[in-house]
């Protein structure tokens, strides 16, 4: 019987609804780079996307260790979805491109084509190092030397890899910008 | 002779651990073809540099190192003897240019043909002015058969890589994988740095296992300059060594649930991961701990509250994982999906010589850490899980044990870190060195040649998922396409460990 019960995810689940979360408080987001995407929104007038955005994430030839740190934003302690963010699996579903690694050349025809997939508006982010500029390998013959090689990018989010936080607080920054803008003035 | 006979006829070069001995043409030729009869030593990696080639084999608990002379860009192919070279003879092929003669396959593997150079690594790479070759896939005849392409982009948050399946019906007749996307060129930027820079394009091949090729690297690189880290950076690298395991085979664990829609599993072991490393970034400063191993010793000593951060966090997985295995081997629906699915045959993990838990989980019990024992390990040596079934949840349960395992090995690290310094200088010289360290994913290897400044003159990273790739090739072939990302998920080997 008490196998039984220890097999049983009814209990553990009660447990846990009963408990104090685990999910922790959100960032602060940066009032700078807030206005800077807004201004890029303003200047290629692009359609606003509303207060959710869908992510598509594409490994231009990173290490793997920004992808574990991706990974990580969908677990409950970040918990990315209550903020409607959400990876999707298609770039035909996708509002912004997360793109991570130096860009290698092998896979710049990819990059490219999942971009020419990605509908209008489509916010092109690059993750970690090696996406803003090339990073350690930028002077590799492998390479190109990061995204913007290949397509303009709205917003940089730097680090070797960028930890979960700071990653949330790019994204953040990216729904805020997409904000209509308030009637009261307030800012 | 027996191929062991054989290399010893060769001439001893210096190489630490053990000698590197230097065959003649004739003599590698007469060694390819005694392994074909003589099955018992492994091949644990084959490479160049622009002026030979050079294999590694392994006996028992004992390397052995041997190289010979490719002056005009050619040298008897080994694939024919060990299905484990083909791939290897390919990217050498691609990066230094060395046609390996009767080779099983010669298509190229890292090169798509969109670098300006050819063999990039060669003495005198040539430009590449050609278009970009379609890629050659091997064919399947039968009725019905059509073909699935997949990748290099993935639906998943994963590395990119392209899988072609050929299918009838539901069941997967042959996969072929094709890989290279993520080639950033590795070995050509660590060659004329010093070993500390070195390093930390090291600690990028493979960034979950970035602890362990460190640790490897920095101990080829000790080895060739005959010093030795102090106790307590050996301590400490083997602390940051299990909780870089613990936290990988945590979110294996739960990755594989999460691919059977089973999502219970995959939001604790998450939740515990993260636990994990956080207390890295407090003890390291680092939630991967990257950069710090370093040749001579560890980057940084633990911070002061580092010792209780991490047992505090050991406790947590501890006292969570008898609920989480009660789940997983409760579950009917969960048991189905894993257990039986995506086969990999004991000869076929013993013929590769498949380290890490694709080896263990089918009968190969090697782990580097027991079976070429280096320091801590020497003296605390690991319980080694070894199952016979091979399948996805063998892969899953030889986890299970060995999260069990590091946590012991930590509590019994940290009750007794060593006194001391944490760096030792590195002499200004040159040498050639070894060093293996078992990473979560299995024995990261590597080989490192310094010129007389000290300077990389030549090197070799070999990821572990160099033979464990091919094994997936075998292990879906007769199962359900659905069952890929699960069976993948199971190896999880790396993308950029390979891609080089
Ligand atoms: S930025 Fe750092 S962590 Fe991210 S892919 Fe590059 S090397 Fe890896």
């Amino acid at each position: 019987m008490m196998q039984a019960l220890q097999r049983m995810l009814w209990p553990k689940l009660a447990r846990q609804l009963l408990g104090r979360p685990v999910t922790d408080p959100a960032p602060a987001v940066s009032a700078e780079v807030v206005a800077q995407l807004a201004a890029r929104l303003e200047e290629g007038a692009q359609a606003r996307l509303g207060r959710s955005l869908a992510i598509r994430q594409v490994d231009a030839g990173s290490c793997n260790a920004c992808e574990l740190e991706i990974n990580a934003l969908g677990n409950i302690v970040y918990d990315l979805e209550r903020f409607g963010l959400r990876f999707v699996a298609s770039p035909r579903h996708a509002d912004v491109l997360l793109v991570t690694g130096p860009l290698t050349r092998n896979m710049k025809e990819a990059l490219l084509r999942t971009r020419e997939c990605t509908p209008e508006p489509c916010w092109v982010v690059a993750v970690g190092g090696c996406a803003v500029d090339g990073g350690l390998f930028k002077d590799s013959y492998g390479v190109e030397g990061g995204v913007s090689a290949a397509l303009p990018v709205d917003l940089v989010i730097p680090g070797c890899p960028p930890t979960p936080t700071q990653l949330l607080e790019g994204l953040l920054a990216l729904l805020e910008a997409q904000a209509p803008p308030r009637r009261d003035g307030a800012a | 002779m027996s191929a062991l006979d054989l290399l010893r006829t060769g001439s001893p070069q210096e190489c630490r651990p053990v000698p590197r001995m230097l065959l003649t043409r004739p003599q590698w030729g007469a060694l390819a073809e005694a392994l074909v009869a003589d099955t018992g030593p492994e091949l644990m990696a084959l490479w160049a540099d622009p002026a030979s080639v050079y294999l590694l084999l392994r006996e028992g608990a004992t390397l052995h190192l041997v190289s010979c002379p490719a002056p005009d860009g050619r040298y008897p192919a080994l694939s024919p003897a060990r299905p484990g070279a083909v791939r290897f003879e390919r990217m050498i092929r691609d990066l230094w240019g060395h046609v390996a003669e009767g080779a099983v396959d010669l298509r190229p593997w890292l090169d798509h043909g969109r670098w300006p150079v050819a063999a990039p690594l060669a003495a005198k790479p040539e430009a590449n002015g050609a278009a970009v070759p379609q890629p050659e896939f091997l064919t399947v005849e039968g009725e019905g058969v059509h073909q699935i392409p997949v990748g290099p982009v993935h639906a998943g948050i994963i590395e990119p890589g392209h899988f072609r399946f050929h299918v009838q019906g539901e069941t997967v007749v042959r996969l072929e994988q094709r890989l290279g996307y993520v080639h950033k060129g590795h070995i050509g930027l660590m060659l004329g740095k010093p070993a500390q820079v070195a390093a930390t394009l090291i600690a990028r091949l493979s960034g979950d296992s970035t602890v362990a090729h460190g640790w490897a690297f920095a101990q080829a690189v000790e080895q060739a300059l005959e010093v030795s880290p102090s106790p307590r950076a050996t301590a400490l690298r083997a602390v940051m060594a299990e909780l870089e395991r613990l936290h990988n085979h945590l979110n294996d664990w739960g990755f594989v649930c999460n691919d059977a829609a089973f999502a219970w599993p995959h939001a604790q072991c998450g939740a515990l991961r993260e636990g994990v490393l956080r207390t890295c970034a407090a003890a390291f400063g680092h939630r991967l701990m990257m950069d710090r191993v370093v040749p001579g010793g560890v980057a940084a000593d633990l911070a002061p509250e580092g010792t209780a951060a991490i047992l505090a966090a050991l406790d947590a997985v501890e006292a969570a994982m008898p609920g989480l295995l009660a789940v997983y081997e409760g579950h009917a629906s969960l048991q189905d999906r894993v257990v039986g699915t995506g086969r990999v045959a004991p000869e076929l993990a013993a013929r590769f010589a498949a380290g890490g838990h694709v080896g263990r989980a089918a009968g190969r019990g090697f782990d580097a850490r027991a079976a070429l024992p280096y320091p801590p390990y020497d003296a605390l040596p690991p319980e080694v899980p070894v199952l016979a079934e091979g399948d996805v949840d063998a892969r899953v349960r030889i986890r299970i044990a060995e999260i069990g395992e590091s946590l012991r090995l930590l509590r019994a690290l940290l009750a007794d870190l060593p006194e001391g310094a944490v760096q030792v200088p590195l002499p200004r010289r040159g040498g050639e060195g070894i060093g293996v360290v078992e990473g979560f994913r299995g024995d990261c290897l590597h080989w490192v040649a310094l010129d007389e400044a000290g300077l990389v003159r030549a090197a070799f990273p070999r990821d572990p998922s160099w033979l464990q790739w091919p094994l997936l090739e075998a292990a879906i072939e007769g199962n359900i396409v659905a069952d890929f990302p699960l069976c993948n998920k199971s190896f999880n080997c790396s993308y950029s460990g390979v891609d080089l």
